[in-house]
């Protein structure tokens, strides 16, 4: 099961696993993540379940949809170039070892 | 309030217990579930639950041992009976009583049974809960022509999803358009032609009069009309019925759900409740309703929870909803309720245009086709973070963010 990083916007990191084929958010939230909000269950819809993914991570992450790239400008803390939504992202073996950055409101 | 007993394992039931425990709640929580199943999310269950392969943990809001860690006793596959309210007891089917200093009323809805000859065939399924959907996906797997009663947004979802997947869809609907009761005709129009593209059948205006066996197992659907349409399955999607009866029963307030204030009080001190199954106030409206909304569920448990930790503080947040149907997003903010006029922004295509109600010059409500970003920006129109005009709404090279970051 790949192994993701969250790093919270104090700092303070946890691992935790989620299994392929599940969002990134939808781990996020099972695992207590707090810091992702996901208002709509997952439907790219609300723009509270906002991440930052920088580095060569971004290069293996699908490229963004027109309405995640729409949504991005309705978070609550100001998109950067490293901004996702973590309902948009796939897990997979691939994302192993992925590290997230989590900002410091979604709402 | 030492023990606070939360009776409804929902979307509200848990937000109560966790916004109890975030407000400092140190007392004992009894969450009681009637279903078998830990608190789980709904809105999939119409869509990508259906639709595939989607293990049933998905949809838990949290993993088991969530509830030890935040110390809660969640009691699954238990049924309260009755509440004595001058002892402070809530009786369970097994016999047992639960004593409450506090006491949570959380308990949703259920669908509304189809009033015809024939609604026991065992072709017929419903959605409510998570065994539903289970019965409806396996029914599903087999069924080559289906049959959907009600042309709201539970069954044009299940009648979507029923349809990419390959099945021969008919849509029966007994008011002279699709969603009457919360859209415009022109989105109902829209939505009218995106299930004829696909190749759903639509029939509105006219009732379903009575089910029979066509002798092979599958259904026969006679409508007023004298129209017969045989299914493998038929899905009846006509509504919910608030569960207040257990509420009714200990003599608390009720109509069309159980009766509470802006701060989810019942008529009982001692008691509140919140989510689909209360007929509330909210501080931006001045009438009462009814909701059956995620959002409802979440920001009336919040007040709920804010109530029992003697932090009282009024309901006034704005109600959005959403459906998917197809690749077609719909999100709903506000209530256009009263709406004296509407101004469209785009055309309406699958591409993505939104629908803004005003009343007079202030702005009610937004509906969005595709349009998410609208969607999220006109929540904080409404709430009232900046005035909007007809021309601006209506400008698609208008960049409604500008008026959010203005000043």
């Amino acid at each position: 099961m790949p192994k993701v990083t969250f790093v919270d916007a104090s700092g303070a990191s946890r691992v935790v696993n989620i299994p392929a084929g599940w969002s990134l958010m939808e781990g996020a939230v099972q695992n207590d993540i707090s810091g992702i909000a996901a208002e709509c269950g997952g439907g790219c819809a609300c723009a509270t379940c906002h991440v930052f993914i920088g580095g060569e991570w971004a290069d293996r992450l699908p490229p963004k949809s027109p309405a995640e790239n729409d949504l991005l400008e309705c978070t609550a803390v100001a998109r950067t170039p490293e901004s996702r939504l973590s309902c948009q992202i796939p897990m997979s073996d691939a994302l192993d070892g992925l590290v997230v950055h989590l900002p410091e409101r979604q709402t | 309030m030492r023990r606070i007993v939360i009776v409804g394992a929902g979307q509200a039931g848990l937000q109560v217990a966790e916004s109890l425990r975030k407000g400092g709640h140190d007392g004992a929580i009894t969450l009681v579930g009637e279903e078998r199943w830990p608190p789980y999310q709904r809105p999939p269950l119409s869509k990508k639950y259906l639709a595939g392969d989607f293990a049933d943990e998905r949809l838990w809001f949290r993993p088991y041992e969530h509830y030890a860690k935040l110390d809660v006793d969640l009691r699954t596959a238990t049924r309260a009976t009755a509440i004595d309210r001058a002892a402070r007891r809530v009786g369970l089917a097994s016999g047992e009583s639960l004593e409450y200093d506090g006491l949570v009323l959380t308990t949703g809805t259920r669908v509304r049974p189809l009033p015809v000859p024939g609604a026991d065939h065992p072709a017929v399924c419903y959605l409510r809960g998570l065994d539903d959907a289970q019965r409806l996906k396996a029914r599903l797997a087999s069924a080559r022509r289906v049959v959907v009663i009600g042309g709201g947004f539970i069954g044009l979802e299940v009648a979507a999803t029923a349809r990419a997947d390959g099945r021969e869809v008919h849509v029966v609907e007994a008011l002279d358009r699709l969603m009457a009761r919360v859209m415009p005709p022109l989105l109902s129009d829209f939505f009218a032609a995106l299930h004829h593209e696909r190749g759903v059948a639509l029939h509105c205006g006219v009732q379903v009069s009575g089910l029979a066996d066509d002798g092979a197992g599958a259904a026969l659907v006679t409508l007023a009309d004298g129209r017969q349409l045989a299914a493998d399955l038929v899905v009846a999607g006509i509504g919910v019925l608030p569960n207040q009866e257990l509420a009714a029963a200990a003599g608390l307030a009720c109509g069309n759900g159980i009766e509470v204030d802006e701060f989810a009080r019942t008529s009982d001190p001692h008691i509140v409740a919140a989510g689909d199954c209360t007929w509330h106030r909210n501080r931006l409206f001045d009438v009462p309703h009814r909701l059956e909304s995620v959002q409802n569920a979440v920001d009336q448990a919040k007040v709920a929870a804010a109530t029992l930790l003697g932090q009282p503080q009024a309901y006034a947040d704005l109600p959005w909803f959403w459906s998917d149907q197809f690749d077609v997003k719909l999100q709903i903010a506000g209530l256009s309720t009263g709406f004296d006029d509407y101004v469209l922004r785009g055309t309406p295509s699958s591409a993505g245009f939104s629908v803004f109600y005003f009343q007079g010059t202030r702005l009610l409500a937004v509906d969005s086709i595709n349009r998410p970003a609208d969607h999220m920006l006109a929540r904080r129109l409404i709430a009232g973070a900046a005035p909007i005009s007809r021309a601006q709404a209506g400008d698609p090279a208008f960049d409604l963010k500008t008026l959010l970051t203005a000043g």
